[in-house]
């Protein structure tokens, strides 16, 4: 297993150098300017000028790229051209916020879908698998903002029990914490809980028909213990992969929901970058994003086997 | 009656605890800003937020009155009779925010770090002989001939005022952002409480000593009554809306028209304008490529255009938008009605009129491509009904729609449109950036590669502005401004398409909210 998790670890290597040189050059590619975001539409070419000569964009391409490269080879993934602030400052200021969002809303999920999945395969073609399906279907086709919207409006502006917008770490109280990630929790969840709600049904159908489960409902096993250990444990390996590719898509969920709860999270820090062209900001978070990318999608692998003790990784 | 010795102690404790509160307690304006701030040199950015976070932080030598006055600010002054030197003297008690006190030294050197990066500053420089300390507190700037508007440079809001700095900061190379925001401004820029592109703090400057007179724009007393002032970015107007509705922030510094009906429902909320000159948005043509390198092909495509039209898609509500034909805003003294004849008529009718010049011109059918930003709500319509308008009056028209990122960097080359070039977009400029020849950029007629985007050519033009530079009286400046403003149409430099105003929103809680050419937070209770 050691072994294996090395050789994964070490396969990302060339992963990441690619997305690297990817990022780089698509960003060089992109029409923009972080000159002019800086000085403002009202700059004149020879002050945008002087600003392209300081930030040194004005250098080849690949003495740009061989700098930034051996910087990051150092630890140092550069300042931002646009606050001239370090790179990594600016993402760990954002990251706490963005990290919360996205484990609350999988809590939610987790906590809301896989027993609304579980009840949905246990009452087959019932008024429960119905409702499900239907809470579901409504779950994928509304938009998050619009589900934000919602909420906001009901639970926030007319109820006033959540706060319309912002955030609290949890640094300044479980309370707080709570009190205002709850709602925005619940809105970017919506999606995951109709995905995951849905693969959670389709999966324990299926194991649901398996005789070992008639074998134990035989011996007189209690309902809930055939369908949370015998059923839904023998169900979970697809789920945890849609866990698993949900999660990494909720990274790129959390924008919009940061957005209409104005979190400041690395959602819209991100869109920040890309609107002024901030490139060594943008490439910093995009390497991040991807090697967290790698670590869930090794981490559900390393999963299986926990789950699935007929998995043995060499 | 029971005496419980545990109680009584708590409630003693909480009694001590509720005597031991302050009175005072902080007080913190919480504000939604136009835009969000992600960079802080002041004298590198010409963007109306970086302007406005410098009127927090730092000062100017000479501030602008509501009556386009420079007064006397951080320094009084004096002018000799010939014109040629001015003496400004620093007020005493003036302190940079690190404890050390303005010296003059700090002062010359933040104009010359100014002069190398705002374009009028640089026009003014050509005049100056020297700028020089010649004691702690006094600064003597010699001129080589009479330039008028020193006084007005020094004291303007915009693009870049002339802000100081102390010497250490103002020595950085005008293309590097400065390392620290340290100013003598009211209030204190909150380093370590700043994320850029979403939370800026300040603090009231308690070593701040203000002037005397009235506060009047960016000149007079500065009195801060707030001890913070915390300017939160919120990309979402609706998140806006309700965060103010909420009382999570006490203030919307422009609100989309749209949602005005939102706030009017809250009697909790006041909506006004606090920035009387508004903006005026501005159809430019690239005067180096065809078709709009022929001025008569320029001149159909002004008849076409249409500033009622193009403001009631933009701005809807008539009451915060304004026609006029003044190139340097429709309510400042150098406003006039010269070239009003290029507005006249009903929209039919100059159409018309667009549909014979354009067949009168031999235009050989070249496409026009309009850059179209899809991310400034202010800017999105415009082109669209523009390119209509032109269309119907026979041009080919391309519409090429971009975020305002690129359109901002396209803007800036001249290459054949197959090459990524351009021949029209839409922008639009605070009235404080174009209220006289000096500051106006969309006038420079020199054709320089460096003059900003479009590069007209006319040699009458480059005369004119040179002898506004040097005029003696009001009358003689305004006189320059008018021939300037005909040429302009004439010429078709540009299509002037009416001027907006922004609106405010704040909480009831806030009382005397200052009037200016930026957000003002001086003056406000709270």
């Amino acid at each position: 297993m050691l072994s294996y998790f090395l050789r994964r670890l070490l396969m990302a290597i060339p992963v990441m150098f690619f997305v690297a040189v990817f990022v780089f050059l698509l960003l060089r590619l992109t029409p923009g300017d972080p000159a002019q975001a800086i000085a403002g539409d009202q700059a004149s070419l020879a002050q945008l000028e002087a600003i392209r000569e300081s930030l040194g964009l004005n250098e080849p391409l690949s003495v740009q790229f061989v700098t930034w490269i051996g910087q990051m080879l150092q630890g140092d993934f550069g300042r931002s051209l646009i606050s001239d602030r370090p790179v990594l400052e600016m993402i760990g200021q954002r990251l706490g916020p963005t990290l919360a969002l996205a484990l609350v809303a999988m809590a939610m999920t987790l906590l809301i879908a896989l027993p609304m999945g579980v009840l949905a395969a246990w009452r087959h073609g019932g008024m429960t698998d119905r409702l499900v399906m239907a809470v579901s279907v409504i779950g994928f086709s509304v938009p998050i903002f619009v589900i934000g919207y919602v909420l906001i409006g009901v639970f926030a502006v007319h109820l006033r029990w959540f706060p319309v917008q912002g955030y609290k770490a949890l640094a300044d109280g479980i309370g707080p914490f709570a009190h205002r990630i709850f709602l925005p929790g619940l809105a970017l969840a919506s999606i995951y809980i109709a995905l995951i709600s849905r693969m959670t049904r389709a999966s324990m159908l299926e194991v649901l028909r398996e005789d070992y489960v008639r074998t134990a409902r035989a011996k007189g096993l209690p309902e809930g213990l055939v369908l949370f250990r015998h059923a839904l444990r023998n169900a979970a390996i697809p789920i945890l992969t849609v866990v698993g590719t949900g999660f990494a898509m909720m990274i790129s969920g959390v924008v919009v929901t940061e957005t209409v709860f104005n979190i400041p999270g690395l959602g819209r820090l991100v869109v920040d970058a890309v609107l002024a062209r901030d490139y060594p900001l943008i490439q910093a978070i995009i390497l991040l994003t991807a090697g967290t990318y790698v670590l869930i999608n090794l981490a559900i692998d390393l999963s299986y086997a926990l789950t699935d003790p007929r998995i043995r990784y060499q | 009656m029971t005496f419980h010795p545990l109680k009584s102690l708590g409630l003693a404790a909480l009694l001590a605890g509720t005597i031991a509160l302050p009175a005072w307690a902080e007080t913190t304006l919480t504000a939604v800003m136009q835009a969000p701030l992600r960079s802080l040199d002041p004298h590198l950015s010409t963007a109306q937020i970086v302007r406005t976070h410098g009127f927090m932080v730092f000062e100017t030598l000479l501030g602008m009155d509501a009556d386009y006055q420079p007064q006397p600010q951080m320094a009084d002054y004096v002018v000799s009779d010939d014109m040629l030197t001015y003496t400004l003297t620093l007020r005493e008690g003036l302190m940079w925010h690190d404890g050390t006190p303005v010296t003059a030294e700090d002062c010359v050197a933040s104009l010359m770090r100014w002069s190398q990066s705002d374009g009028s500053a640089k026009t003014m420089m050509q005049y100056v002989d020297s700028i020089e300390a010649t004691s702690e507190r006094e600064l003597v700037i010699h001129m080589k001939s009479p330039f008028g508007p020193l006084l007005e440079l020094l004291a303007k809001p915009s693009p870049i005022p002339a802000f100081m700095m102390p010497k250490r900061l103002a020595d950085t190379p005008v293309g590097e952002q400065i390392p620290e925001i340290i100013g003598s401004g009211p209030f204190k820029f909150v380093a370590d409480d700043y994320r850029p592109g979403d939370q800026a703090v300040y603090v009231k400057n308690e070593d701040y000593v203000p002037r005397e007179e009235p506060a009047s724009w960016t000149a007079g007393a500065k009195v801060v009554n707030v001890d913070r002032v915390v300017w939160q970015a919120m990309p979402d107007m609706q998140t806006s809306i309700n965060a103010i509705q909420s009382g999570d922030v006490d203030l919307i510094e422009q609100v989309t028209i749209d949602l005005l009906p939102l706030l009017a429902m809250n009697d909790e909320v006041e909506t006004g304008i606090l920035n009387p000159l508004g903006a005026q948005v501005t159809g430019r043509f690239n005067h180096r490529l065809p078709p709009f390198d022929d001025p008569e092909v320029r001149k159909a495509a002004m008849y076409a255009l249409d500033q009622e039209t193009l403001m009631q898609t933009a701005i809807g509500n008539s009451e915060y938008y304004q026609l006029c034909p003044s190139i340097y805003g429709c309510e400042v003294p150098l406003a006039s009605d010269v070239g009003a004849e290029y507005l006249e008529g009903s929209a039919d009718e100059r159409m018309a009129k667009a549909q014979e010049l354009l067949a009168a011109s031999g235009y050989d059918g070249t496409p026009v491509l309009m850059m179209q930003p899809t991310d400034l709500t202010v800017l999105t319509t415009q082109p669209i009904v523009a390119a209509e308008r032109m269309r119907e009056a026979g041009f080919t028209v391309e519409v090429a729609s971009m975020d305002w990122s690129t359109l901002q960097s396209r803007k800036n080359g001249w290459q054949p449109v197959a090459e990524g070039g351009w021949n029209y977009f839409f922008t639009y400029w605070g009235v404080a950036g174009i209220w006289n020849p000096l500051v106006h950029s969309l006038i420079n007629g020199s054709g320089d590669d460096n003059s900003w985007a479009g590069w007209p050519v006319n040699a009458r033009m480059e005369e004119l502005r040179a002898d506004y530079l040097t005029a003696g009286t009001l009358d003689e400046q305004k006189q320059i401004a008018e021939e300037i403003q005909q040429i302009a149409w004439d010429d078709s430099f540009y299509f002037n398409a009416g001027e907006f105003k922004s609106v405010a929103a704040w909480r009831t809680e806030l009382q005397d909210i200052q009037s200016g050419p930026i957000t003002l937070f001086w003056g406000v209770h709270k």
